[in-house]
């Protein structure tokens, strides 16, 4: 198995990149479906994350966080998607620029 | 390879130490049945009194634990994962309580708004439980999904006012930047449970006692981005940029919530984390709260300089507010948990009346919050001047109030702790903030009220919230006793920090 033999870290060091996308991606796009899109890119580095690291420690654990982390990224979604339907309804487009009412 | 599938023990769950968190769970169930049964729109408010008396079942299913487990100790329930002692049972009375004063607001503000219905009411008791759950936590997984449960909660309630749009805007920036802070918070679970090999505190903190790591970087890290996570929903700078506009565009009772029972969730686990899991790594982690507390303090009162609308001016001093209880929490000590705690619990009432009054002085659209709309508030509504007066003059910390006494303990502990830097620049945010709530006091005893300002009406849910807080405020500051033993008795009936409580193995480097 060539994947075994190389160890923790290109996985470790992938989810590390996958997250630091995720976090960028959130800061620098304007459109809220792709906001989401890098959350989840985030959550889902995570979750490689824990999966490499409880195939290192022997432990399952860290693969049942996965599946806590599966269902609240799912929820977090459904009511994402609702506010973001919610508020443009009423407006053609979708980027966060237009959402700027509040500021001081 | 993976560990052979071994026989799963069902743990023990412990129902009646869970009671609290089950009791608003059910509560929130049930009102969402019998709310979808029932027409929408009813000449009593019994929507709100039904989470009023949920709130108060979860408080009083908690008065013969809180005794239970000062006499006994605490209690593990669920494996270990979930942890009954004073600390969980004094933070989810205090968010109760929270509940209780943002259901007396919400009664009012939601039937001149002309949104009527259960679901607010649903989402502060399921949010309230999830603030339950981190209370007493003892696994981080747990931490996290009571986290998840309060916030979603609280993502809809900023929006749950539909047809403004400032209110939906305020839940989508709630929403985006909650997420960002929740993943950061994962992302610290996963690099703590790499470098320690479990995701349950007493675990971890046992682990750290008894093993030095060779190379903690990855624990480190994973403390950083905890404390990351977890900074965002107390809004500690610089994780605070949401706050001001959520605050702002949210519906009043809603904020009166995010600003008591959402920080005091936040606050519990910092302490759960921080103060006791990693109680072994404090050298670690103290100059990193030092400098999170010293930048929230100044920043919170500096920027409340600057603004001319009300509730972002009470979103600012929320955030020095904030400073003030890291202050307890960065000397790491049993003294300074209890002062955090007198802290959340008296600031929980002084907060929760000032939306209160924002509330009711929004007016109908709950857009009335320029300084302006504050004018001549003492002639047009005295008694409600007179609350904001003993609310504004807490929060600055003036003596006879519980904001005095409140500040007065965080100081002492950090004095205690040695932070006498800290405990200056505390001192100094507190005048500087006072100058802020002194401008809010003069616009509504010296000036006078635009022509035509319509008479403010006060619903009795209002009154009744508004009455308990500055009750509260006023009477901690008379008599801070109880609530000081209180605090003692809760951190007393807490394990220490760092108390293993398995027999520690021989110390042996990371494996």
């Amino acid at each position: 198995m060539i994947l075994a033999e190389l160890g923790p870290t290109p996985y470790l060091a992938l989810g590390a990149i996958l997250f630091a996308a995720g976090a960028v991606g959130l800061l620098i796009r304007r459109n809220p479906l792709v906001m989401f899109m890098c959350v989840e890119l985030m959550l889902n580095a995570v979750n490689l994350t824990f999966v490499t690291l409880a195939r290192e420690l022997d432990d399952v654990g860290g693969q049942v966080a996965v599946f806590f982390v599966l269902v609240v990224a799912a929820a977090e979604v459904v009511v994402g998607l609702g506010i973001i339907v919610a508020i443009f309804r009423r407006r053609q487009g979708a980027t966060a620029d237009d959402i700027s009412l509040l500021k001081g | 390879m993976l560990a052979e599938v071994q026989q799963l023990a069902t743990p023990n769950v412990e129902y009646s130490a869970l009671l609290p968190v089950l009791v608003l769970l059910g509560g929130a169930v049930l009102l969402m049945v019998i709310g979808a049964l029932l027409p929408r729109h009813s000449k009593v408010p019994w929507h709100s009194a039904f989470a009023i008396v949920t709130a108060l079942a979860s408080i009083g299913t908690s008065i013969p634990l809180w005794f239970r487990v000062r006499d006994d100790g605490p209690i593990s329930a669920v494996a270990n994962a979930v942890k009954v002692d004073g600390l969980s049972i004094f933070l989810g009375i205090v968010i109760a309580g929270g509940v209780i004063l943002s259901s007396l607001l919400a009664s009012g503000y939601l039937k001149r708004e002309r949104l009527e219905g259960p679901e607010p009411y649903i989402l502060l008791l399921l949010s309230a439980s999830g603030g339950l759950m981190m209370a007493g936590a003892n696994d981080l997984l747990v931490l996290f999904l009571g986290l998840e449960i309060l916030s979603i909660a609280v993502y809809v309630l900023a929006g749950i006012h539909v047809r403004r749009a400032r209110s939906g805007e305020a839940a989508l920036k709630y929403f985006v930047l909650g997420a960002f802070s929740s993943a950061f918070f994962l992302y610290g679970i996963a690099l703590v449970y790499g470098a320690t090999g479990s995701t349950n505190l007493s675990e971890i903190s046992t682990f750290l006692a008894a093993n030095v790591l060779t190379n903690d970087v990855m624990l480190v890290a994973g403390l950083a981005f905890l404390l990351v996570g977890l900074g965002f929903k107390v809004a500690a700078v610089p994780f605070h940029a949401w706050t001001p506009d959520v605050y702002d565009g949210s519906p009043s009772p809603v904020v009166a919530y995010m600003a008591s029972g959402v920080k005091t969730a936040g606050f519990a686990g910092l302490i759960r984390v921080f103060v006791y899991a990693f109680s072994a790594y404090r050298v670690d982690w103290q100059p990193l709260v030092y400098l999170v507390a010293v930048a929230t303090l100044l920043v919170g009162a500096v920027v409340a300089v600057s603004q001319t609308n009300v509730k972002r001016m009470l979103a600012y001093s929320s955030i020095n507010h904030a400073g003030f209880i890291l202050i307890g929490i960065q000397s790491g000590t049993i003294r300074g948990t209890q002062a955090a705690l007198f802290y959340l619990a008296t600031y929980s009432f002084t907060v929760a009346g000032s939306f209160g009054v924002a509330t009711i002085v929004g007016r109908t659209g709950d857009n009335a919050h320029q300084l302006d709309d504050y004018k001549g508030l003492a002639k047009r509504a005295p008694l409600l001047a007179f609350a904001f007066l003993v609310f504004l003059l807490a929060q600055a910390g003036v003596p006879f109030t519980s904001g005095f006494i409140a500040k007065f303990y965080v100081i002492g502990a950090a004095v205690g702790a040695h932070s006498y830097w800290l405990a200056l620049v505390a001192m100094l945010s507190s005048v500087i903030s006072a100058y802020v709530y002194l401008r809010i006091v003069l616009a509504m005893y010296t000036d006078d009220a635009a022509e035509g300002t319509p008479r403010l009406k006060v619903p009795a849910g209002a009154r009744v919230a508004i009455g308990l807080s500055v009750l509260a405020t006023i009477g901690l500051g008379l008599l801070p006793g109880p609530l000081t033993d209180a605090a003692k008795t809760a951190v007393h009936a807490t394990d220490a920090p760092g108390a293993a409580s398995a027999p520690a193995p021989p110390a042996t480097a990371q494996p």
